[in-house]
Protein backbone atom coordinates (compact mmCIF):
# COMPACT_ATOMS: atom_id res chain seq x y z
CA UNK A 1 0.00 0.00 0.00
CA UNK A 2 2.79 2.38 0.88
CA UNK A 3 4.12 1.89 -2.65
CA UNK A 4 0.97 3.18 -4.33
CA UNK A 5 0.76 5.92 -1.74
CA UNK A 6 4.23 7.08 -2.67
CA UNK A 7 3.24 7.02 -6.32
CA UNK A 8 0.28 9.30 -5.66
CA UNK A 9 2.59 11.67 -3.83
CA UNK A 10 5.03 11.57 -6.71
CA UNK A 11 2.35 12.49 -9.26
CA UNK A 12 0.86 15.16 -7.02
CA UNK A 13 4.23 16.84 -6.58
CA UNK A 14 4.92 16.71 -10.32
CA UNK A 15 1.59 18.35 -11.10
CA UNK A 16 2.26 20.89 -8.37
CA UNK A 17 5.62 21.96 -9.81
CA UNK A 18 4.00 22.53 -13.21
CA UNK A 19 1.19 24.57 -11.71
CA UNK A 20 3.69 26.65 -9.76
CA UNK A 21 5.57 27.41 -12.96
CA UNK A 22 2.38 28.65 -14.63
CA UNK A 23 1.43 30.69 -11.57
CA UNK A 24 4.91 32.23 -11.34
CA UNK A 25 4.70 33.09 -15.03
CA UNK A 26 1.31 34.74 -14.47
CA UNK A 27 2.42 36.82 -11.47
CA UNK A 28 5.69 37.78 -13.09
CA UNK A 29 3.92 39.18 -16.15
CA UNK A 30 1.03 40.84 -14.29
CA UNK A 31 2.91 42.37 -11.35
CA UNK A 32 6.11 43.00 -13.27
CA UNK A 33 4.09 44.97 -15.82
CA UNK A 34 5.85 43.16 -18.64
CA UNK A 35 4.64 44.36 -22.06
CA UNK A 36 2.60 41.77 -23.93
CA UNK A 37 5.04 41.97 -26.85
CA UNK A 38 7.89 40.78 -24.66
CA UNK A 39 6.01 38.20 -22.65
CA UNK A 40 2.27 37.45 -22.73
CA UNK A 41 0.46 36.15 -19.65
CA UNK A 42 -0.84 32.56 -19.62
CA UNK A 43 -4.31 33.99 -20.26
CA UNK A 44 -3.15 35.95 -23.32
CA UNK A 45 -1.37 32.88 -24.58
CA UNK A 46 -4.51 30.77 -24.44
CA UNK A 47 -6.46 33.64 -25.92
CA UNK A 48 -4.25 33.49 -29.03
CA UNK A 49 -6.01 30.23 -29.90
CA UNK A 50 -9.11 32.24 -30.74
CA UNK A 51 -7.58 33.98 -33.72
CA UNK A 52 -9.12 32.06 -36.65
CA UNK A 53 -6.55 33.44 -39.07
CA UNK A 54 -3.87 31.31 -37.47
CA UNK A 55 -5.63 28.10 -38.50
CA UNK A 56 -4.31 26.27 -35.46
CA UNK A 57 -5.83 22.89 -36.24
CA UNK A 58 -4.42 22.78 -39.73
CA UNK A 59 -0.97 23.79 -38.49
CA UNK A 60 -1.05 21.31 -35.61
CA UNK A 61 -2.04 18.59 -38.06
CA UNK A 62 0.80 19.48 -40.44
CA UNK A 63 3.47 19.46 -37.73
CA UNK A 64 2.05 16.28 -36.19
CA UNK A 65 2.20 14.47 -39.51
CA UNK A 66 5.81 15.50 -39.96
CA UNK A 67 6.81 14.52 -36.42
CA UNK A 68 4.96 11.21 -36.28
CA UNK A 69 5.67 10.35 -39.90
CA UNK A 70 9.39 11.06 -39.62
CA UNK A 71 9.61 9.16 -36.35
CA UNK A 72 7.71 6.16 -37.68
CA UNK A 73 9.84 5.98 -40.82
CA UNK A 74 12.98 6.20 -38.71
CA UNK A 75 11.74 3.48 -36.34
CA UNK A 76 10.85 1.09 -39.18
CA UNK A 77 13.96 1.66 -41.28
CA UNK A 78 16.24 2.06 -38.28
CA UNK A 79 15.24 -1.27 -36.76
CA UNK A 80 15.36 -3.01 -40.16
CA UNK A 81 18.83 -1.62 -40.83
CA UNK A 82 20.09 -2.81 -37.45
CA UNK A 83 18.57 -6.24 -38.10
CA UNK A 84 20.38 -6.46 -41.43
CA UNK A 85 23.59 -5.45 -39.68
CA UNK A 86 23.18 -8.22 -37.14
CA UNK A 87 22.41 -10.82 -39.82
CA UNK A 88 25.14 -9.79 -42.23
CA UNK A 89 28.32 -8.96 -40.37
CA UNK A 90 30.12 -7.68 -43.44
CA UNK A 91 27.28 -5.33 -44.23
CA UNK A 92 27.69 -3.83 -40.77
CA UNK A 93 31.47 -3.51 -41.20
CA UNK A 94 30.84 -1.90 -44.57
CA UNK A 95 27.96 0.42 -43.83
CA UNK A 96 28.15 1.26 -40.13
CA UNK A 97 31.25 3.50 -40.44
CA UNK A 98 29.56 5.23 -43.34
CA UNK A 99 26.47 5.86 -41.21
CA UNK A 100 28.66 7.23 -38.44
CA UNK A 101 30.29 9.63 -40.91
CA UNK A 102 26.94 10.70 -42.34
CA UNK A 103 25.67 11.27 -38.83
CA UNK A 104 28.42 13.86 -38.40
CA UNK A 105 26.55 16.08 -40.85
CA UNK A 106 24.40 18.50 -38.90
CA UNK A 107 21.02 17.48 -40.25
CA UNK A 108 19.85 21.09 -40.08
CA UNK A 109 22.44 21.98 -42.72
CA UNK A 110 20.65 19.66 -45.12
CA UNK A 111 17.46 21.70 -44.89
CA UNK A 112 18.04 24.02 -47.84
CA UNK A 113 19.06 21.03 -49.96
CA UNK A 114 15.96 19.08 -49.05
CA UNK A 115 13.87 22.03 -50.14
CA UNK A 116 15.73 22.10 -53.48
CA UNK A 117 15.09 18.40 -53.93
CA UNK A 118 11.59 18.08 -52.55
CA UNK A 119 10.15 21.60 -52.71
CA UNK A 120 8.27 23.20 -49.84
CA UNK A 121 5.80 21.17 -47.88
CA UNK A 122 5.36 18.31 -45.54
CA UNK A 123 7.81 15.94 -47.25
CA UNK A 124 11.12 17.70 -46.69
CA UNK A 125 10.19 18.34 -43.06
CA UNK A 126 9.21 14.72 -42.51
CA UNK A 127 12.50 13.72 -44.05
CA UNK A 128 14.31 16.10 -41.71
CA UNK A 129 12.62 14.50 -38.69
CA UNK A 130 13.51 11.09 -40.13
CA UNK A 131 17.16 12.05 -40.66
CA UNK A 132 17.53 13.15 -37.05
CA UNK A 133 15.72 10.10 -35.58
CA UNK A 134 17.25 7.40 -37.73
CA UNK A 135 20.75 7.15 -36.33
CA UNK A 136 20.03 6.85 -32.60
CA UNK A 137 17.56 4.06 -33.36
CA UNK A 138 20.01 2.14 -35.57
CA UNK A 139 22.79 2.54 -33.04
CA UNK A 140 20.88 1.38 -29.96
CA UNK A 141 19.12 -1.45 -31.78
CA UNK A 142 22.40 -2.74 -33.25
CA UNK A 143 23.96 -2.59 -29.81
CA UNK A 144 21.03 -4.42 -28.24
CA UNK A 145 21.22 -7.18 -30.84
CA UNK A 146 24.94 -7.58 -30.16
CA UNK A 147 24.60 -7.89 -26.40
CA UNK A 148 23.97 -11.59 -25.97
CA UNK A 149 25.60 -13.23 -22.96
CA UNK A 150 28.28 -15.60 -24.31
CA UNK A 151 27.19 -18.30 -21.85
CA UNK A 152 23.63 -18.01 -23.10
CA UNK A 153 24.97 -18.51 -26.60
CA UNK A 154 26.73 -21.66 -25.34
CA UNK A 155 23.49 -22.88 -23.81
CA UNK A 156 21.71 -22.59 -27.15
CA UNK A 157 24.64 -24.20 -28.94
CA UNK A 158 24.68 -27.26 -26.68
CA UNK A 159 21.02 -27.75 -27.61
CA UNK A 160 21.91 -27.33 -31.30
CA UNK A 161 19.53 -24.38 -31.49
CA UNK A 162 19.27 -22.66 -34.85
CA UNK A 163 20.36 -19.13 -35.64
CA UNK A 164 16.69 -18.25 -36.02
CA UNK A 165 15.76 -19.65 -32.61
CA UNK A 166 18.57 -17.69 -31.03
CA UNK A 167 17.27 -14.57 -32.75
CA UNK A 168 13.60 -14.99 -31.90
CA UNK A 169 13.94 -16.30 -28.36
CA UNK A 170 16.97 -14.42 -27.07
CA UNK A 171 18.43 -11.77 -29.35
CA UNK A 172 15.33 -9.82 -30.35
CA UNK A 173 13.53 -9.78 -26.99
CA UNK A 174 16.87 -8.94 -25.39
CA UNK A 175 17.30 -6.00 -27.78
CA UNK A 176 13.82 -4.61 -27.10
CA UNK A 177 14.84 -2.44 -24.13
CA UNK A 178 17.62 -0.95 -26.28
CA UNK A 179 15.23 -0.32 -29.16
CA UNK A 180 12.96 1.57 -26.81
CA UNK A 181 15.77 3.60 -25.31
CA UNK A 182 16.72 4.65 -28.87
CA UNK A 183 13.12 5.49 -29.69
CA UNK A 184 12.79 7.63 -26.57
CA UNK A 185 15.77 9.70 -27.62
CA UNK A 186 14.43 9.87 -31.18
CA UNK A 187 10.95 10.94 -30.03
CA UNK A 188 12.39 14.13 -28.58
CA UNK A 189 14.64 14.79 -31.57
CA UNK A 190 11.81 14.25 -34.06
CA UNK A 191 10.04 17.46 -33.05
CA UNK A 192 13.21 19.50 -33.38
CA UNK A 193 13.77 18.08 -36.88
CA UNK A 194 10.27 18.93 -38.07
CA UNK A 195 10.31 22.47 -36.66
CA UNK A 196 13.71 23.28 -38.13
CA UNK A 197 12.36 22.10 -41.46
CA UNK A 198 9.38 24.40 -41.10
CA UNK A 199 11.62 27.35 -40.18
CA UNK A 200 13.69 26.85 -43.31
CA UNK A 201 10.83 26.78 -45.69
CA UNK A 202 7.25 25.71 -45.42
CA UNK A 203 3.74 26.92 -45.94
CA UNK A 204 2.13 25.03 -43.09
CA UNK A 205 2.90 23.90 -39.57
CA UNK A 206 3.52 25.47 -36.19
CA UNK A 207 7.09 26.44 -37.09
CA UNK A 208 5.79 28.22 -40.16
CA UNK A 209 3.15 29.95 -38.06
CA UNK A 210 5.80 31.16 -35.61
CA UNK A 211 7.67 32.91 -38.39
CA UNK A 212 4.45 34.50 -39.63
CA UNK A 213 3.40 35.92 -36.27
CA UNK A 214 6.96 37.02 -35.50
CA UNK A 215 6.52 39.67 -38.17
CA UNK A 216 3.42 41.05 -36.44
CA UNK A 217 5.00 40.69 -33.00
CA UNK A 218 2.16 38.47 -31.77
CA UNK A 219 4.28 36.98 -29.00
CA UNK A 220 1.25 35.29 -27.43
CA UNK A 221 0.74 33.19 -30.57
CA UNK A 222 4.45 32.32 -30.59
CA UNK A 223 4.20 31.16 -26.99
CA UNK A 224 1.16 29.08 -27.87
CA UNK A 225 2.96 27.55 -30.83
CA UNK A 226 5.92 26.56 -28.64
CA UNK A 227 3.56 25.00 -26.09
CA UNK A 228 1.76 23.03 -28.82
CA UNK A 229 5.03 21.87 -30.34
CA UNK A 230 6.13 20.67 -26.92
CA UNK A 231 2.82 18.88 -26.46
CA UNK A 232 3.19 17.06 -29.79
CA UNK A 233 6.62 15.86 -28.67
CA UNK A 234 5.18 14.94 -25.28
CA UNK A 235 2.42 12.86 -26.83
CA UNK A 236 4.89 10.97 -29.02
CA UNK A 237 7.18 10.38 -26.06
CA UNK A 238 4.22 9.25 -23.97
CA UNK A 239 3.15 6.73 -26.61
CA UNK A 240 6.67 5.28 -26.79
CA UNK A 241 6.81 5.13 -22.98
CA UNK A 242 3.42 3.40 -22.85
CA UNK A 243 4.49 0.81 -25.42
CA UNK A 244 7.69 0.23 -23.46
CA UNK A 245 5.75 -0.35 -20.26
CA UNK A 246 3.59 -2.84 -22.10
CA UNK A 247 6.33 -4.75 -23.92
CA UNK A 248 9.36 -4.55 -21.67
CA UNK A 249 9.52 -6.14 -18.22
CA UNK A 250 10.25 -3.58 -15.52
CA UNK A 251 13.68 -4.94 -14.66
CA UNK A 252 14.91 -4.86 -18.26
CA UNK A 253 14.01 -1.24 -19.03
CA UNK A 254 16.86 1.11 -19.76
CA UNK A 255 16.36 4.51 -18.20
CA UNK B 1 34.78 -54.98 -17.98
CA UNK B 2 32.01 -52.64 -19.04
CA UNK B 3 32.70 -49.31 -20.67
CA UNK B 4 32.36 -46.19 -18.58
CA UNK B 5 29.68 -43.62 -19.41
CA UNK B 6 32.29 -40.93 -19.94
CA UNK B 7 35.84 -41.79 -20.88
CA UNK B 8 38.69 -39.28 -21.17
CA UNK B 9 42.16 -40.38 -22.10
CA UNK B 10 45.09 -37.98 -22.06
CA UNK B 11 43.00 -35.04 -23.29
CA UNK B 12 44.98 -31.99 -24.27
CA UNK B 13 43.92 -28.53 -25.34
CA UNK B 14 46.16 -25.74 -26.55
CA UNK B 15 45.13 -22.13 -27.14
CA UNK B 16 47.04 -20.13 -29.70
CA UNK B 17 47.05 -16.36 -29.47
CA UNK B 18 49.41 -14.16 -31.47
CA UNK B 19 51.73 -17.01 -32.30
CA UNK B 20 52.11 -18.05 -28.67
CA UNK B 21 50.87 -21.39 -27.44
CA UNK B 22 49.15 -21.69 -24.15
CA UNK B 23 48.43 -25.06 -22.59
CA UNK B 24 44.87 -25.01 -21.25
CA UNK B 25 44.34 -28.70 -20.43
CA UNK B 26 46.69 -31.66 -20.39
CA UNK B 27 46.91 -35.24 -19.18
CA UNK B 28 43.20 -35.34 -18.42
CA UNK B 29 42.44 -39.01 -17.96
CA UNK B 30 39.43 -40.19 -16.02
CA UNK B 31 36.22 -42.15 -16.31
CA UNK B 32 32.79 -41.22 -15.06
CA UNK B 33 30.08 -43.77 -14.42
CA UNK B 34 26.45 -42.97 -14.97
CA UNK B 35 24.89 -41.39 -11.88
CA UNK B 36 28.16 -40.10 -10.46
CA UNK B 37 28.64 -36.55 -9.22
CA UNK B 38 32.17 -35.62 -10.15
CA UNK B 39 33.85 -32.46 -8.86
CA UNK B 40 36.46 -30.84 -11.08
CA UNK B 41 38.50 -28.72 -8.71
CA UNK B 42 41.50 -26.48 -9.18
CA UNK B 43 42.75 -22.90 -9.17
CA UNK B 44 41.92 -20.44 -11.94
CA UNK B 45 43.88 -21.23 -15.09
CA UNK B 46 43.88 -24.98 -14.43
CA UNK B 47 41.57 -25.64 -17.35
CA UNK B 48 38.51 -26.87 -15.48
CA UNK B 49 36.08 -24.68 -17.40
CA UNK B 50 37.82 -25.53 -20.68
CA UNK B 51 37.47 -29.22 -19.90
CA UNK B 52 33.79 -28.72 -19.15
CA UNK B 53 33.31 -26.99 -22.49
CA UNK B 54 35.09 -29.81 -24.26
CA UNK B 55 32.64 -32.23 -22.64
CA UNK B 56 29.77 -29.95 -23.72
CA UNK B 57 31.02 -30.14 -27.30
CA UNK B 58 31.58 -26.37 -27.35
CA UNK B 59 35.36 -26.62 -27.67
CA UNK B 60 37.50 -28.90 -29.76
CA UNK B 61 40.66 -30.45 -28.32
CA UNK B 62 44.15 -31.10 -29.59
CA UNK B 63 44.91 -34.59 -28.42
CA UNK B 64 43.59 -37.60 -26.60
CA UNK B 65 40.20 -39.25 -26.54
CA UNK B 66 36.83 -37.99 -25.32
CA UNK B 67 33.96 -40.40 -25.45
CA UNK B 68 30.55 -39.94 -23.88
CA UNK B 69 28.01 -42.74 -23.98
CA UNK B 70 28.50 -46.33 -24.99
CA UNK B 71 26.59 -49.13 -26.64
CA UNK B 72 24.55 -49.78 -23.55
CA UNK B 73 24.34 -46.14 -22.48
CA UNK B 74 23.38 -44.16 -25.56
CA UNK B 75 24.14 -40.45 -25.50
CA UNK B 76 22.79 -37.84 -27.88
CA UNK B 77 24.93 -34.70 -27.56
CA UNK B 78 22.13 -32.46 -28.82
CA UNK B 79 19.63 -33.63 -26.25
CA UNK B 80 21.52 -35.04 -23.32
CA UNK B 81 23.42 -32.06 -21.95
CA UNK B 82 22.12 -29.61 -19.39
CA UNK B 83 24.21 -26.57 -18.53
CA UNK B 84 24.36 -24.45 -15.38
CA UNK B 85 26.65 -21.43 -15.29
CA UNK B 86 28.05 -19.19 -12.59
CA UNK B 87 25.36 -16.63 -13.37
CA UNK B 88 21.76 -17.86 -13.53
CA UNK B 89 21.39 -16.24 -16.99
CA UNK B 90 17.63 -16.29 -16.86
CA UNK B 91 15.87 -14.30 -19.56
CA UNK B 92 14.60 -11.16 -17.82
CA UNK B 93 11.48 -10.93 -19.93
CA UNK B 94 10.29 -14.47 -19.27
CA UNK B 95 8.51 -15.74 -16.22
CA UNK B 96 10.33 -18.45 -14.25
CA UNK B 97 8.23 -21.25 -15.74
CA UNK B 98 8.91 -19.97 -19.27
CA UNK B 99 12.61 -19.68 -18.52
CA UNK B 100 12.66 -23.33 -17.45
CA UNK B 101 10.85 -24.19 -20.69
CA UNK B 102 13.53 -22.67 -22.93
CA UNK B 103 15.52 -25.86 -23.70
CA UNK B 104 12.29 -27.76 -24.36
CA UNK B 105 11.24 -25.06 -26.82
CA UNK B 106 14.58 -25.08 -28.61
CA UNK B 107 14.52 -28.86 -28.89
CA UNK B 108 10.90 -28.80 -30.06
CA UNK B 109 9.70 -31.21 -27.37
CA UNK B 110 5.94 -31.72 -26.89
CA UNK B 111 5.01 -28.57 -25.01
CA UNK B 112 2.28 -29.81 -22.69
CA UNK B 113 4.38 -32.64 -21.30
CA UNK B 114 7.44 -30.42 -20.99
CA UNK B 115 5.40 -27.83 -19.13
CA UNK B 116 4.12 -30.37 -16.67
CA UNK B 117 7.69 -31.52 -16.15
CA UNK B 118 8.88 -27.92 -15.70
CA UNK B 119 6.33 -27.45 -12.88
CA UNK B 120 7.53 -30.67 -11.25
CA UNK B 121 11.15 -29.56 -11.48
CA UNK B 122 10.42 -26.16 -9.98
CA UNK B 123 8.80 -28.03 -7.12
CA UNK B 124 11.90 -30.23 -6.85
CA UNK B 125 14.25 -27.25 -6.61
CA UNK B 126 12.02 -25.57 -4.03
CA UNK B 127 10.43 -22.90 -6.21
CA UNK B 128 6.82 -24.00 -5.96
CA UNK B 129 4.63 -20.91 -5.97
CA UNK B 130 7.21 -18.81 -7.80
CA UNK B 131 6.48 -20.15 -11.29
CA UNK B 132 4.82 -17.00 -12.58
CA UNK B 133 7.30 -14.52 -11.16
CA UNK B 134 9.92 -12.70 -13.16
CA UNK B 135 13.60 -13.36 -12.42
CA UNK B 136 14.12 -9.95 -10.80
CA UNK B 137 11.56 -10.89 -8.17
CA UNK B 138 13.76 -13.77 -6.95
CA UNK B 139 16.97 -13.78 -4.92
CA UNK B 140 20.27 -14.89 -6.46
CA UNK B 141 20.02 -18.35 -4.88
CA UNK B 142 16.45 -18.81 -6.11
CA UNK B 143 17.44 -17.71 -9.61
CA UNK B 144 20.21 -20.29 -9.62
CA UNK B 145 17.73 -22.98 -8.57
CA UNK B 146 15.53 -21.99 -11.50
CA UNK B 147 18.52 -22.35 -13.80
CA UNK B 148 19.11 -25.86 -12.40
CA UNK B 149 15.49 -26.70 -13.19
CA UNK B 150 16.09 -25.32 -16.70
CA UNK B 151 19.10 -27.63 -17.10
CA UNK B 152 16.91 -30.62 -16.18
CA UNK B 153 13.77 -29.87 -18.19
CA UNK B 154 14.71 -31.81 -21.32
CA UNK B 155 15.69 -34.79 -19.17
CA UNK B 156 19.36 -34.84 -20.22
CA UNK B 157 21.69 -37.60 -19.08
CA UNK B 158 24.56 -35.28 -18.21
CA UNK B 159 24.49 -32.01 -16.27
CA UNK B 160 27.52 -29.74 -16.58
CA UNK B 161 27.86 -27.09 -13.88
CA UNK B 162 30.42 -24.33 -14.08
CA UNK B 163 30.93 -22.88 -10.58
CA UNK B 164 27.15 -22.56 -10.18
CA UNK B 165 27.34 -21.32 -6.59
CA UNK B 166 30.43 -19.15 -7.00
CA UNK B 167 28.46 -15.91 -7.08
CA UNK B 168 26.39 -16.67 -3.99
CA UNK B 169 27.12 -15.68 -0.41
CA UNK B 170 28.71 -18.32 1.84
CA UNK B 171 25.53 -19.23 3.71
CA UNK B 172 23.37 -19.58 0.60
CA UNK B 173 26.16 -21.57 -0.97
CA UNK B 174 26.13 -24.17 1.83
CA UNK B 175 22.38 -24.42 1.59
CA UNK B 176 22.58 -24.89 -2.18
CA UNK B 177 25.22 -27.61 -1.71
CA UNK B 178 22.83 -29.59 0.45
CA UNK B 179 20.00 -29.04 -1.98
CA UNK B 180 22.08 -30.02 -4.97
CA UNK B 181 22.78 -33.38 -3.30
CA UNK B 182 19.05 -33.87 -2.80
CA UNK B 183 18.26 -32.89 -6.37
CA UNK B 184 20.99 -35.20 -7.63
CA UNK B 185 19.64 -38.09 -5.54
CA UNK B 186 16.11 -37.58 -6.84
CA UNK B 187 16.89 -36.72 -10.46
CA UNK B 188 19.47 -39.52 -10.79
CA UNK B 189 21.66 -37.63 -13.24
CA UNK B 190 25.35 -37.70 -13.95
CA UNK B 191 26.71 -34.34 -12.82
CA UNK B 192 30.09 -32.79 -13.49
CA UNK B 193 30.61 -29.91 -11.15
CA UNK B 194 33.38 -27.36 -11.66
CA UNK B 195 34.50 -25.44 -8.58
CA UNK B 196 37.52 -23.83 -7.01
CA UNK B 197 36.17 -24.56 -3.55
CA UNK B 198 38.03 -27.54 -2.10
CA UNK B 199 35.53 -28.19 0.68
CA UNK B 200 32.69 -27.90 -1.78
CA UNK B 201 34.38 -30.32 -4.17
CA UNK B 202 34.82 -33.02 -1.53
CA UNK B 203 31.44 -32.43 0.07
CA UNK B 204 29.53 -32.83 -3.21
CA UNK B 205 31.64 -35.28 -5.16
CA UNK B 206 31.38 -39.02 -5.34
CA UNK B 207 34.66 -38.51 -7.16
CA UNK B 208 37.05 -35.60 -7.26
CA UNK B 209 39.30 -34.76 -10.18
CA UNK B 210 42.04 -32.29 -9.27
CA UNK B 211 43.56 -30.01 -11.89
CA UNK B 212 46.60 -27.84 -11.32
CA UNK B 213 47.73 -24.71 -13.11
CA UNK B 214 51.01 -23.53 -14.59
CA UNK B 215 51.25 -25.75 -16.60
CA UNK B 216 47.63 -26.89 -16.64
CA UNK B 217 47.35 -30.60 -16.06
CA UNK B 218 45.33 -33.18 -14.27
CA UNK B 219 46.96 -34.02 -10.95
CA UNK B 220 44.65 -36.45 -9.18
CA UNK B 221 41.47 -38.42 -9.47
CA UNK B 222 40.00 -40.21 -6.47
CA UNK B 223 36.74 -41.58 -5.18
CA UNK B 224 35.24 -39.94 -2.09
CA UNK B 225 34.31 -42.77 0.22
CA UNK B 226 31.74 -40.93 2.31
CA UNK B 227 28.24 -42.37 2.04
CA UNK B 228 25.25 -40.43 0.79
CA UNK B 229 23.10 -38.75 1.97
CA UNK B 230 25.65 -36.38 3.45
CA UNK B 231 25.00 -33.68 6.02
CA UNK B 232 27.16 -30.65 6.74
CA UNK B 233 28.60 -32.57 9.72
CA UNK B 234 30.64 -34.87 7.48
CA UNK B 235 32.97 -31.94 6.93
CA UNK B 236 34.20 -32.34 10.50
CA UNK B 237 35.14 -36.00 10.11
CA UNK B 238 38.71 -37.24 9.93
CA UNK B 239 38.11 -38.78 6.50
CA UNK B 240 36.84 -35.50 5.06
CA UNK B 241 39.93 -33.74 6.39
CA UNK B 242 42.17 -36.31 4.73
CA UNK B 243 40.54 -35.67 1.37
CA UNK B 244 40.80 -31.90 1.60
CA UNK B 245 44.42 -32.11 2.78
CA UNK B 246 45.16 -34.34 -0.20
CA UNK B 247 43.91 -31.62 -2.52
CA UNK B 248 45.61 -28.77 -0.67
CA UNK B 249 48.88 -30.69 -0.91
CA UNK B 250 48.51 -31.04 -4.68
CA UNK B 251 47.82 -27.35 -5.03
CA UNK B 252 50.95 -26.57 -3.03
CA UNK B 253 49.09 -24.95 -0.20
CA UNK B 254 50.15 -27.02 2.77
Amino acid sequence: MSGSNEQVQRYALAVLSHLILVAAWHFFVVYGKIPKIVMPSPYDTIHALLVPNYRWLENIAATSIEVFGGFLLAAVFGILTALMFSWFRYLEMFAMPLLVSLNMIPKVALGPLMIVWLRYGIWPNTLMAFAICFFPIVLTTARGLREVEPDLLDLVRTLRGSRWQLFVKIQLPGALPYIFSGMKVAAILAVAGAIVGEFLGSERGLGYLMLQVQVTLDTAAMFMAVILITLIGGVLYGIVLGLERYFVVKDARIQ
Amino acid sequence: MTEAFIHLDNVKKVYRTRGKEFLAVSQATFDVEQGELVSLVGPSGCGKTTLLKILAGLHGFDGGVVRIGSGKQPFNPARDIGMVFQQPLLLKWRRIIDNVMLPAEILGLPQAAARARAYELLDLVGLKGHEDKYPYELSGGMQQRASIARALVHDPKLILMDEPFGALDALTREKMNLELLQIWAKAKKTIIFVTHGITEAVFLGTRVVVLTAGPAKMADNFEVDIPMPRTLDVRNTEKFGEYTRRIYRLLGME
